[in-house]
């Protein structure tokens, strides 16, 4: 499952970490490698245990078991040199709203003990790299959700970490503002050796932004690799969807049998065919439905997407497993 | 431990107090309007109390007597005489709360008076007020008193006599609830800046974003505790300079007296914040400091000696007293406030809390989670 071991220096090494909370396993048994300068997703819906993961990485939960080697530093023995060699960017907001983004920033930059010499022109580069030099002065409580999310990320950076973890950066986000946090991310990476880490359950960030991927689910990790060789290991390269009326009860059986398919699965009344060719499908499956009086109410083709990754990996859309891990309070709304 | 890191957090909460002055102000109002309206109401003396004088006897000697209480009234002015024809009505009016007791002389006052044979007046009186109730209770009995003494004095001086000095001038009320006007603010302050803020923040995520920097737990309760310290001390000071101009304490721009009070105050505030800390270290339901702030406030408000003495206290409440971390900051204040002591007035309480800081800095750095 692990992707071939990278020839560069690993700057973070995952050794079979383990995190119970009373009889829930929230993270259970998982192992990988991040190498210096990559950046690194892990890929799953709410609940999966990403958070749970990446705040045992940060030293902000003791795990129940197994260890991680973060930029050199153990997180059961060196929390404190792990501490110093990272920077964290939570789920939630954590900055001050009641400061400006300067002093948001200065306090961090104290924090960490960054040389008084330093400080401002430290920060000045950082608020210039995340666009936001016109708002150094402004309070916290008047930026946008991207703009709050961008100044915490120059936060993170300001005392110059190895490892920049970020969980779940553009959750809340307006499209526009995920853009921009993207674009930042990716020109960080560019610009230094930095390696990142960050968690996200939207696959088309996870596609864009990341070197190799961790598929993780239920606590365990499922899949681990650049997105290109996940896709190419889901049967087919092409997905063709579909929706029928009238489709008979064996109609799965007698898609799977059109040439170039590779493997059929059903989910909310659409049918999702894997297939080496797509359009050669398409007719045939056409030719199919016509011969059996089956009526087609709708058909698209598409290359492979991190979607039918999870799909094949984990047996579920991460759309619906996310739905699942929510609290249903329909009912309230009768 | 390294000091930097203390001192980035205090500078981070006095910037957001200096800019934002509704902590300064939320603290100080409710102390000051105590001061005012309890410190005046409860401050002075029963003036014109109605009283209801009923004379069934009608004699000359039963007049005597009526122009002695009408000499009262007119002196002291603690009551004011009204007269009634007959007693039911009297009463009636005593029931109904028109007047506050009632004065009778019988039928048989004068003749008893001429037998020598222990004449009376009777005094019905609304117990339902204990204040006003004592006042006249005491001031009649006064006036009894002065009617059996003899009109000729004894050659031989038999009687043991009781000068009282009085150490201090009159000390008003006002005056008096001062220092437990200035101790009210100081509680306020560590509640809201050091109780509701520090769980505020808490949910906030803020402290998610100190806990992921290498800060350790005892610079972090370091930090905010002596950044409520310093604001417990701006708003103590504050209040013990505003209060004391309001309730016209003498000599209070007196250096050393103030440099004393200071003193005191920034112990107060140290104890007071830790003691808050200690409280809220494991709290993280934003609910919670604002439901016990009301308990809290009259649990270690009233039996410190601040609106009434400790000496007038059942034994309960003065085990509580005994233990309030309000009572010594309050005895300091009184001391300073009402006598200008010196060091020597204040310097058992400065270390009782100082001692108690120390105690629930260790408990909070002891209970303190660093990790989620």
């Amino acid at each position: 499952m692990n992707a071939p071991a990278p020839a560069s220096v690993n700057t973070i090494v995952v050794e079979h970490l383990v995190k119970k909370f009373g009889d829930l396993i929230a993270v259970n048994d998982i192992s990988f490698d991040v190498r210096q300068g990559e950046i690194f997703g892990l890929l799953g819906p709410n609940g999966a245990g990403k958070t749970t993961l990446i705040r045992m990485m940060t030293t902000l939960t003791p795990p129940t078991s197994g260890t991680a080697i973060v930029a050199g530093h153990d997180i059961t023995k060196d929390a404190d040199g792990v501490r110093h060699a990272i920077g964290v960017i939570p789920q939630a907001f954590t900055s001050d709203p009641e400061l400006t983004a300067y002093e948001n920033m200065l306090l961090h930059a104290k924090l960490y003990g960054v040389p008084a010499d330093r400080r401002d022109r430290l920060i000045d580069e950082l608020l210039e790299s995340v666009n936001l030099t016109r708002f150094r002065d402004a309070f916290v409580k008047t930026f946008s959700g991207g703009m709050r999310r961008r100044m915490e990320i120059a936060r993170g950076l300001v005392h110059s970490p190895n490892v920049l973890f970020l969980d779940e950066p553009t959750t809340g986000l307006d499209p526009v503002s995920r853009t921009n946090v993207w674009e930042m991310i990716r020109a960080l990476r560019d610009r230094s050796d930095l390696t990142i880490l960050l968690t996200t359950h939207y696959m088309e960030e996870a596609d864009k932004l990341c070197d190799r991927i961790a598929i993780v689910d239920h606590g365990r990790l499922v899949a681990l690799d650049t997105p290109g060789n996940l896709k190419d290991n889901v049967p087919g390269t092409d997905t063709v969807e579909a929706e029928f009326v009238g489709a008979p009860k064996d109609w799965a059986e007698q898609l799977r049998a059109l040439p170039q398919a590779a493997n059929v699965v059903e989910r909310d009344g659409a049918f999702h065919i894997g297939s080496h060719e797509g359009p050669a499908t398409v007719a045939a499956l056409m030719d199919l439905a016509r011969s059996r009086g089956v009526m087609v109410k709708r058909v698209t083709v598409q290359g492979t997407t991190l979607d039918d990754v999870f799909v094949h990996y984990t047996g579920s859309d991460l759309r619906d497993t996310t739905q699942r891990g929510r609290l249903d309070v329909s009912h309230l709304y009768k | 431990m390294k000091f930097y890191r203390v001192w980035a957090l205090i500078e981070r909460d006095l910037r957001k107090f200096f800019r934002s002055p509704a902590l300064m102000m939320v603290s100080m109002i409710f102390p000051l309007v105590q001061l005012l309206v309890l410190g005046y109401a409860f401050g002075g003396k029963i003036k014109n109390a109605p009283v209801a004088f009923v004379d069934l006897d009608r004699s000359v000697e039963s007049r005597k007597v009526r122009e002695m209480f009408q000499a009262i009234a007119a002196g002291p002015q603690t009551f004011r005489i009204v007269d009634y024809n007959n007693l039911p009505d009297a009463i009636q009016d005593l029931r109904s709360g028109f007047v506050r007791g009632v004065i009778q002389i019988p039928h048989d006052f004068s003749e008893r008076y001429f037998q020598k044979n222990r004449p009376r007046i009777s005094f019905s009186e609304d117990n339902t007020d204990q204040f006003i109730s004592t006042a006249l209770e005491s001031e009649i009995q006064g006036m009894v008193n002065q009617l059996n003494s003899p009109s000729v004095h004894s050659a031989l001086n038999q009687q043991v006599a009781l000068d009282v000095v009085e150490v201090y001038p009159y000390i008003e009320y006002a005056k008096f609830l001062l220092a437990g006007a200035v101790t009210l603010g100081i509680f306020s302050v560590a509640m809201i800046g050091g109780g509701i803020t520090f769980i505020d923040d808490k949910s906030r995520g803020l402290h998610e974003g100190y806990l992921v920097t290498p800060i350790h737990k005892s610079e972090l309760v370091f930090g905010l505790i002596g950044a409520g310290a310093i604001k417990g001390l701006m708003a103590g000071m504050c209040l013990a300079i505003i209060g004391g101009l309001m309730v016209g304490i003498p000599r209070l721009w007196d250096p050393v007296r103030l440099a004393y009070i200071a003193c005191v105050i920034f112990a107060a505030s140290l104890a007071m914040m830790s003691f808050m800390f200690l409280l809220m270290v494991r709290v993280s339901d934003p609910l919670v400091p604002r439901a016990i702030f009301g308990v809290l406030n009259t649990l270690l408000y009233f039996p410190s000696g601040a609106v009434y003495p400790i000496e007038a206290f059942p034994s309960w409440l003065r085990w509580i007293a005994t233990v309030d971390p309000l009572t010594p900051i309050v005895h300091a204040l009184q001391n300073l406030t009402l006598k200008n002591t010196g060091i020597e007035g204040i310097y058992g309480d400065v270390l009782v809390l100082l001692g108690f800081t120390v105690l629930m800095t260790a408990g909070c750095i002891a209970l303190f989670q660093r990790q989620l």
